[in-house]
């Protein structure tokens, strides 16, 4: 085979930082990968942090691309611990090449470690609090960017402070600068970003942000929430937008208020969002089954952490699919919806509202910590159609806000919108939404209400195959695992093997039928311990799911390890 | 308008005969009435229990949701449709027990509605156990031995959390329950008012003769304006006064305090998606 005489160089380095809570890797993150964004490389952030305030171990792992780029990795290209507790946390994950650059006044000895002054650099410039200034302008030194547009950014980031921190930062941040730049001309890191102008402007978000847009696309008007991580972002969103899009924002006094307020809001013709953790959204259940009941349509944002109980509280897993599945005492309709991506996570979280309201009744959008803390660009939301349909009617005297029908659908009156009168029950009701004990009307009423769900497999949206269709081996994945399943199935290229992404886990899409038929050999992967979807799977499909690929230590998938794992698995091609 | 307006033809009503609440149903279909407030424009939210079933037994908007919960639904209501007038309605299980948390949280946010409590002082459906207010000694299925806690005050509770009106009806005197029902729908705030009824099935202790015997109006030097006054007047124990405890026109509704409602009085449903809003967000996010 014909070799290229030019080395090949890696168009894709992975950038870790890692340090005590209060050391400024949120602000390194967040200047980190604006400045990469708009210098035109793709970039990529996730996040581990400890469930505290100050102290701890946490950090924040930025990949930059000359392609896009959304899954974790195992490998470290340039690692810069803050303090010995982030080195001695991730030193496993270190390689020969892993260039290794901090302080060396403030950390053990390490060999390799290349001194960067940060304090020392900080306090010539006036504080030794610009260090995280320094370190910014150290990567992007190092990484060739234009010192002018770091120079913007400062200005702009610190722009409500008194000049004399402005200035400060910007001669630290300069001065972190030709740091990194003579560490490039060493030849110490070598790589070969490709920046494209395309990507300096696209938008650069978060998981919450994108799920809080969603929900502002969607005509969200209404959020009532009780603070839990990793939910607290997409509420925390929606509240600064409060002001511009006219939102009713409520810090409910818990879960069962913030459930029952939001269906007392969509009774009343506002669209509401709560959003929640495992925890919240248990103690959500009966306001879950209540929604089911009085038919009234509910968004539930699900952001997953580690359980039971109170588990890890700052860490990821995909275990509370079960919980969502179940969710809510008796038998009613419901949607469950688990975005793969940013760019899904906006999509289904706008099309949840219209499909709550179409169908009247509650969507669950399944996330999880890694999909709301990870950060990334995109080129554009869709914001076409923007306009909900309106799903409510004009009542007239006779209305009857559960009419039989054939569908399972009663016009859904608001109070003070007609002439009629809008009654609803969470016992079981006549078709005026009258408390009855008549039996045959409870068959019927629970007939009507379970119709829908079959009505709802109109929308059911289809599982995206990753890779070609002649595949033997079929990795099923769903929600935040598509972008990592992605990246380690076109690292084994070559190999019969393909990838089906599922994002509505309930009802099933019948669109996978097939995929699963034609499939030889069926994994499962998913962040938890029993493998859930795959029963799942099992049950709905009538198949036999080989392997369970399945982890739950906290941590996201990352490509390699996934890789790797699906290699000792695979049939041997034919 | 007149009281017969908000009647419900041809209804099965579930409560026993001689139950309080009937005489609760008079005295709010009359303050409803002399209010002139058409069923078109009121929402009645409530629990679980025999008072919850109420608003099915009067024509208006209905919200009869879970135990405990119809005062979030009734807050959410109105700050979704501030033009509606709403009502939250249930027995002292259901507000004071199981929606005890809600109870302290919607006197702190004192949106602008009426919570209308029947405190019989029991529980009824579930056929004769303690409740909240129960008086010590109180002999139930279920607390043979008598019950041995501290009954709860609702009034002092609501006086100590600055409700911003606080009063206390009993069902034997219809005149003072309808002019205390519409000044509590006409406040303009949270407004709580208790309503002392006996229960003629589980209740044996608490009996229309006790009632009369140990409540008393409020005299008319009793200043609603004095929460000193007024938290003193509601830890009285032995005979129970009756009337407005406190009215206060100092707190901010909630409502009113929503950014929604800011510089658009219109309903939430009758507003737009704004679009350009956020195209502009979105913009904003591309550049440095």
């Amino acid at each position: 085979m014909h070799s290229s005489p030019k080395k090949n160089l890696p168009e894709d380095i992975c950038i870790v930082l890692g340090g005590a809570a209060g050391q400024g890797i949120q602000t390194i993150e967040t200047g980190l990968t604006r400045l990469l964004k708009q210098s035109g490389y793709h970039v990529f952030a996730s996040k581990e942090y400890m469930s505290r305030i100050r102290g701890g171990s946490n950090s924040t792992q930025i990949r930059v691309s000359s392609g896009p780029v959304a899954a974790p990795l195992e490998r470290i290209d340039l690692f810069i611990p803050l303090d010995g507790a982030a080195l001695t946390h991730l030193c496993p994950r270190l390689q020969a090449a892993s260039l290794v650059l901090g302080d060396r006044a403030n950390l053990p000895a390490y060999p390799g470690l290349i001194d960067m002054p940060l304090t020392t650099i900080a306090q010539q410039a006036g504080d030794h609090r610009y260090a995280s200034s320094v370190t910014i302008g150290a990567v992007v030194g190092l990484l060739g960017i234009c010192l002018e547009l770091l120079d913007d950014y400062l200005q702009q980031r610190f722009s409500d402070h008194p000049s004399t921190i402005i200035a400060g930062n910007r001669v630290a941040a300069a001065a972190g600068y030709q740091y990194g730049q003579k560490l490039a001309k060493t030849g110490t890191m070598q790589f070969e970003l490709k920046a494209l102008a395309s990507v300096t402007g696209d938008l650069l978000l978060s998981g919450s942000e994108v799920i809080g847009l969603g929900a502002l696309a969607g005509g969200c008007n209404f959020i009532s929430s009780y603070p839990m991580s990793p939910g607290t972002g997409v509420l925390t969103f929606l509240a600064e937008q409060a002001d511009e899009f006219g939102l009713v924002v409520d810090q409910a006094e818990d879960e069962i208020a913030a459930i029952n307020m939001a269906l007392g809001a969509w009774y009343a013709g506002a669209r509401a969002l709560v959003s929640t953790s495992g925890g919240g959204f248990a103690l959500m259940s009966e306001g879950f089954s209540l929604a089911g009941m009085i038919e009234s349509p509910l968004v539930v944002h699900l952001a997953q952490r580690p359980g039971p109980a109170t588990g890890l509280p700052t860490h990821t897993e995909q275990g509370d699919l079960q919980l969502a599945l179940h969710a809510g005492h008796g038998e009613f309709p419901c949607l469950v919806l688990a975005p793969g991506s940013l760019q899904e996570a906006f999509s289904l979280t706008r099309r949840a509202f219209d499909l709550a309201d179409k169908y009247q009744l509650p969507v669950i959008i399944l996330t999880d910590q890694f999909l709301l803390d990870s950060l990334t660009n995109i080129p554009a939301l869709d914001l076409h159609n923007l306009q909900p349909h309106q799903q409510f009617v004009e009542t007239d005297t006779d209305y009857a806000r559960y009419r039989l029908t054939a569908s399972g659908l009663s016009p859904r009156g608001l109070p003070g919108h007609g002439a009629g009168l809008v009654c609803v029950d969470s016992d079981e009701h006549d078709e005026a939404g009258h408390i009855s004990e008549d039996l045959v009307l409870r068959t019927a009423m629970t007939d009507k209400r379970l119709r829908k769900q079959s009505e709802l497999l109109q929308d059911a949206i289809a599982p995206q195959l990753l890779g070609s269709d002649d595949f033997h081996t079929l990795v099923v994945c769903w929600g935040s695992t598509y972008h990592v399943l992605r990246e380690a199935l076109g690292a084994l290229k070559g190999l019969p093997v393909a990838g089906l992404h599922f994002s509505q886990l309930y009802p099933l899409p019948p669109q996978a039928t097939a995929w699963l038929r034609q499939a030889r050999q069926l994994l499962v992967v998913e962040g938890n311990a029993t493998g859930q979807f795959a029963s799942l799977l099992e049950q709905a499909y009538d198949c036999t799911v080989e392997h369970r690929i399945l982890k739950y230590n906290g941590l996201p998938f990352t490509v390699e390890e996934l890789k790797q794992r699906l290699q000792s698995l695979l049939d041997a091609p034919d | 308008m007149k009281a017969q307006n908000y009647d419900r033809p041809n209804i099965d009503i579930a409560w026993c005969p001689g139950c309080g609440n009937f005489a609760i149903l008079k005295i709010l279909k009359q303050a409803l009435a002399e209010l002139a407030i058409p069923p078109q424009n009121l929402v009645i939210t409530s629990g679980i229990g025999q008072a919850a079933k109420t608003p099915h037994y009067l024509q208006t908007h209905i919200f009869n949701g879970l135990h405990g919960r119809a005062l979030p639904a009734a807050t959410a209501i109105k700050a979704a449709n501030p033009q509606l007038t709403v009502i939250a309605e249930g027995g002292d299980g259901d507000m004071y027990g199981e929606g005890g948390n809600h109870f302290m949280h919607t006197i702190r946010r004192n949106p602008d509605l009426t919570h209308l409590v029947h405190n019989n002082m029991v529980y009824g459906l579930t056929k004769g156990q303690a409740s909240p207010t129960s008086q010590r000694g109180l002999v139930t299925p279920l607390q043979i031995d008598g019950v041995c806690q501290e009954p709860f005050n609702p009034l002092s509770v609501a006086i100590a959390l600055n409700a911003s009106f606080v009063a206390r009806v009993f069902v034997g005197a219809f005149e003072q329950g309808v002019a205390v029902f519409k000044a509590a729908i006409q406040h303009h705030g949270y407004a709580l008012v208790d309503i002392l009824q006996p229960c003629v099935t589980f209740n044996k202790l608490n009996t229309y003769a006790w009632f009369e015997e140990h409540t008393y109006p409020l005299e008319n030097s009793h200043d609603p304006g004095s929460r000193e006054q007024a938290f003193a007047r509601a830890c009285e124990m032995e005979r129970l006064p009756l009337g407005i405890f406190y009215r206060s026109q100092d707190r901010k509704v909630f409502e009113k305090q929503l950014s929604a409602y800011r510089e658009d009085q219109r309903p939430l449903y009758q507003r737009p998606l704004e679009s350009t809003k956020l195209q502009n967000l979105l913009d904003t996010n591309r550049s440095l």
